[in-house]
């Protein structure tokens, strides 16, 4: 089932949580929405869900609107962040409440409904647990038991809140992919809710990066990383280097290095910046051409398969470390230690002309 | 409303917030508005003197007098003894951690009879005081011991959850820094429980100046003497004066909503002071 | 696993540095004792005693003594309908005001513990100034023939109001720290508001609830002051337990008297085992509840 929200807003009390927001989540698709804390995720994911109410906009499910109907009827499958299980009830009795619930003529009967649990605690791998209570399960185990429950009423939609933010590193790992795994097998439509940029990038088919309320970008995962279209979606997907530019008639100085910059072809003597990944810059011992900068290495942190070096600028009043990330082999050539003098050239990166406030 | 309420899928708000304030209204708010109501049918000067006669005056000085003094050896022996429960451990600990709460469950008129029978001057406690010339039962005395037995639990529950959270990690820098255990104490410890053990001393206050039961039997409510207020209200209300003991019922009150607003402004600070910590 | 096979008193025991030196701490130690020797046990002891003196027989016939029966019945009657009356109230309170965000939410919560501040003696005083003779109803209640003061209503509606806030206060911080999510939860799920309540939330406030029940119990049958101001004490019809405690105290009946107030101390102490066996399953509750949200 497809889903569509239309210019949502919401304000609690001085703070707007939504300003106008709209976003298709096509059927069978794995969206992520990837924001910082108070960006709007988590209201975003509780209005499609119809726990919260927007003050203005609509929610359609697939074309229906369904702004007005209540959480029962919109037969969506919630995993809350904290997962809210029943605390006196068993897990089998957890996972079989929604069905438990239903007006006697809907209900199946008792029989069906030990199936179906049992089918769903198989599922996630957690069936020897039936008998157990939730506070005797891990963090992870209970994640998986939320989702079982959510998904024994057959939603249409799957949403979840924050599914791995309570779970240590490696847990998070293993159920991200066990995530995806099940998403490609049952394909229901989901919208997760992260903070967590690797997350998203990783088991989402797209992702929507949200900021103060608004959805500053949607693309798929590589998109949004290669092609960040705003300073934002830059600085929080991965790290960045940020270089004080200047942009006049299609060309650009960054950091006194002229470069041509075709998008900007209307702009006349405008500051601005220039957004470029640590991997992204090439390092050398001595200066190609002029279009280089002096730098200094003050570390080298040499672990794993990529060597990240921080470079200070010798002919800048910029004083910010640079971030610079090359491989292995090239750190072998180039055989830096702390303390050199290096020339530095930015390979790709994105103008942005700075914002007047 | 959105303004009034914020919004939730759960039901059942509007039900239950106008069951709540029906059954207040009904129950609380208009039985206890009706006694200001009632006062008003006197003149300023009518309940000025029906509030000031001389032994009015005195059943106050006594209420106030031997509330405040039972308060006071309540908050010093209440941290003992919520210091002894909370910090060391002896025999019989859980039975005597329970029956602390034994003033809230007693009833007080069983607890009245036991301490006039306790302190009369053929009692257990009486029979050695009064040859030193003490008399407890059926004086000021006897009143306050009745108000310190009915005030005891409220500084030793107030101040045990207190205690029970201070990090010994605390107490463990202190000695490192070179703080004896009695520095430790005064400068460290009491500092922190202090908002705690006044709201204990607040609480126990505001019961003993309405309590009743438990002290007409020990205080011999003799006028002007050891005649507590809440007795001269049921006095009046006997002799059919209703303006007389509703002026009085309307000093309790008001006394009684002062106390309620300190002790609420003694919880926030032991809230805010726990939270900076 | 070496941690938890340790015995609890060498966990327990606090390290050297802030621990007092053992003079000290059995001074102390003694001193709690002898002060709640002196105004805790050996009043309660002494009840007992009091009733016993003259023998099982004087006892007993002063329990089974018709006036005191009915003052048993009329007890029990009371807080047969407070209590009840309360439990709803607390329920229907604590529900708007720890799953709902509305405004006046902090002056709610006061109101509610208002009469636990109000002197008992007063407390009866306003019913009378309502349902009196000279009160508010009082004469189109005598027009009608219906009796408040003086008779059972008065004292029902007194022990009421002294123990409105016993159950609401113990399930308001309870609901408010469980939160609202496995409601949310269950209403996602499909269930309607009384499945909601009756199957997600009652359980986990169950012993909250009975805590505050057991409380509000032990207070309906032994209030005395606000009782006594309604009561008008005619024995064998509006005596509770307590009034009929005064009276034979007052009649001189003193082994009579300490037999009765001795039911009404032992009442108070099943409250406290109860309270205490209740006290340990909530904690429990909660330490589960907590390991249920951490991890």
């Amino acid at each position: 089932m497809s889903i569509e929200v239309r210019n949502l807003s919401k304000q609690f009390g001085t703070f707007a949580a939504l300003r106008d927001v709209s976003l298709e989540v096509h059927s069978g698709e794995l969206l992520a929405l990837l924001g910082p804390s108070g960006s709007g995720k988590t209201t975003l994911l509780r209005v499609i869900a119809g726990l919260d109410v927007a003050d203005a906009g609509q929610v359609l499910f697939q074309g229906e609107d369904a702004t007005d109907q209540h959480v029962r009827e919109r037969q969506v499958g919630f995993v809350f962040q904290h997962y809210a299980l029943f605390r006196n009830m068993t897990i089998f009795e957890n996972v079989a409440f929604g069905l438990r619930v239903r007006p006697k003529n809907v209900r199946p009967p008792d029989a069906e409904i030990r199936d179906r649990v049992h089918d769903l605690l198989k599922l996630v791998q957690l069936d020897w647990l039936a008998e157990r209570y939730p506070h005797q399960l891990s963090g992870g185990q209970r994640q998986r038991i939320a989702l079982a429950r959510a998904l024994a009423v057959e939603p249409k939609v799957l949403l979840l809140d924050e599914p791995f933010g309570a779970l240590d590193a490696k847990v998070r790992k293993e159920l991200r992919s066990w995530l995806r795994r099940l998403h490609d097998d049952m394909h229901i439509t989901s919208v997760f809710v992260t903070h967590d940029q690797e997350e998203a990038l990783e088991v989402a088919d797209r992702v929507v990066v949200m900021n103060g309320g608004r959805i500053e970008q949607v693309g798929t995962p590589d998109e949004v990383y290669e092609n960040p279209a705003s300073p934002f979606v830059y600085e929080f997907l991965g790290n960045v280097n940020l270089f004080h530019s200047r942009l006049h008639r299609g060309r650009a100085w960054i950091d006194g290095i002229e470069v041509d910059a075709p998008e900007h072809a209307e702009a006349e003597e405008l500051a601005a910046t220039a957004y470029v990944r640590p991997h992204d810059i090439e390092v050398d011992r001595v200066a190609k051409d002029e279009a280089a900068l002096a730098a200094r290495v003050t570390h080298v942190l040499s672990v794993g398969p990529i060597v990240r070096l921080e470079l200070i600028r010798e002919d800048s009043k910029d004083k910010n470390p640079i971030q610079v990330e090359i491989s292995k082999e090239r750190f072998r050539e180039l055989q830096l230690v702390r303390g050199d003098q290096v020339f530095i050239k930015p390979r790709r990166f994105d103008l942005f002309p700075n914002q007047i406030h | 409303m959105s303004t009034f309420k914020q919004h939730s899928i759960l039901p059942g708000f509007n039900l239950a917030l106008g069951f709540t304030l029906l059954y207040l209204s009904l129950i609380v708010l208009i039985p206890l508005s009706a006694a200001f109501i009632r006062t008003t049918e006197l003149t300023w000067e009518e309940f000025w003197f029906a509030v000031t006669t001389p032994r009015v005056l005195a059943s106050y000085r006594l209420t106030f007098g031997a509330a405040f003094a039972a308060a006071l050896v309540n908050a010093v022996f209440g941290l003992l003894v919520a210091w002894v429960l909370v910090r060391y451990r002896f025999p019989g600990k859980k039975l005597i951690d329970a029956l602390v709460d034994l003033p809230f469950a007693l009833p007080t008129a069983v607890a009245g009879i036991a301490l006039t029978a306790l302190y009369a001057g053929n009692g257990w406690i009486g029979q050695y005081l009064e040859p030193l010339g003490i008399k407890v039962a059926f004086t000021p005395i006897g009143v306050f011991v009745a108000l310190t037995f009915i005030g005891l639990p409220f500084v030793v529950r107030t101040v045990q959850p207190v205690l029970e959270d201070i990090e010994s990690e605390l107490e463990e820098a202190a000695a490192m820094l070179g703080a004896n255990r009695l520095q430790t104490f005064l400068r460290i410890i009491f500092p922190t429980i202090f908002p705690a053990l006044m709201t204990g001393f607040a609480l126990a206050f505001a019961r003993a100046i309405g309590e009743y039961g438990s002290v007409i039997f020990i205080a011999g409510n003799m006028p002007m003497v050891s005649e507590i207020t809440p007795l001269l209200i049921i006095t009046k209300l006997e002799q059919y004066d209703y303006a007389g003991a509703t002026a009085l019922a309307v000093v309790m009150l008001v006394i009684s909503f002062i106390l309620l607003l300190v002790i609420n402004l003694l919880q926030w600070w032991g809230r805010r002071r726990s939270a900076l910590a | 696993m070496n941690a938890t096979n340790l015995p609890a008193t060498s966990r327990m025991r606090r390290p050297r540095a802030t621990q007092e030196p053992a003079w000290v701490r059995w001074t102390l130690i003694g001193l709690a004792l002898a002060f709640l020797t002196l105004f805790l046990f050996v009043p309660l002891i002494l009840v007992f005693y009091e009733a016993l003196k003259k023998g099982a027989d004087v006892y007993f016939a002063a329990i089974i003594e018709p006036d005191a029966l009915s003052a048993i019945r009329l007890t029990l009657t009371v807080a047969a309908i407070a209590v009840p009356l309360n439990l709803i109230f607390g329920i229907a309170a604590a529900w708007a005001i720890a799953k709902f965000e509305f405004r006046g939410k902090s002056l709610l919560i006061t109101l509610i513990d208002l009469p636990f501040s109000v002197s008992p003696v007063v407390s009866g005083l306003i019913y009378v100034l309502i349902f009196g003779l000279q009160g508010w109803l009082g004469p189109w209640l005598a027009e009608h023939d219906i009796q408040v003061i003086f008779a059972v209503s008065g004292i029902v509606l007194a022990t009421v109001f002294v123990t409105v806030p016993f159950i609401a206060r113990e399930l308001i911080p309870l609901m408010q720290a469980q939160g609202t999510e496995e409601e949310e939860a269950a209403v996602a799920l499909g269930a309607n508001g009384w499945q909601t309540f009756s199957r997600v939330t009652l359980p986990n406030i169950k012993w909250g609830l009975l805590y505050g029940t057991i409380l509000c119990n032990a207070r309906a049958m032994g209030e005395f002051g606000a009782v006594s101001v309604v009561s008008g004490h005619i024995r064998g019809s509006t005596n509770t337990l307590p009034l009929h405690v005064e009276i034979l105290y007052n009649e001189y009946n003193f082994a009579a008297a300490f037999a009765v107030a001795s039911l009404l101390a032992l009442l108070a102490l099943v409250t406290l085992a109860l309270k205490t066996v209740v006290e340990s399953r909530i904690t429990q509750h909660k330490e589960n509840a907590n390991e249920h949200r951490g991890a």
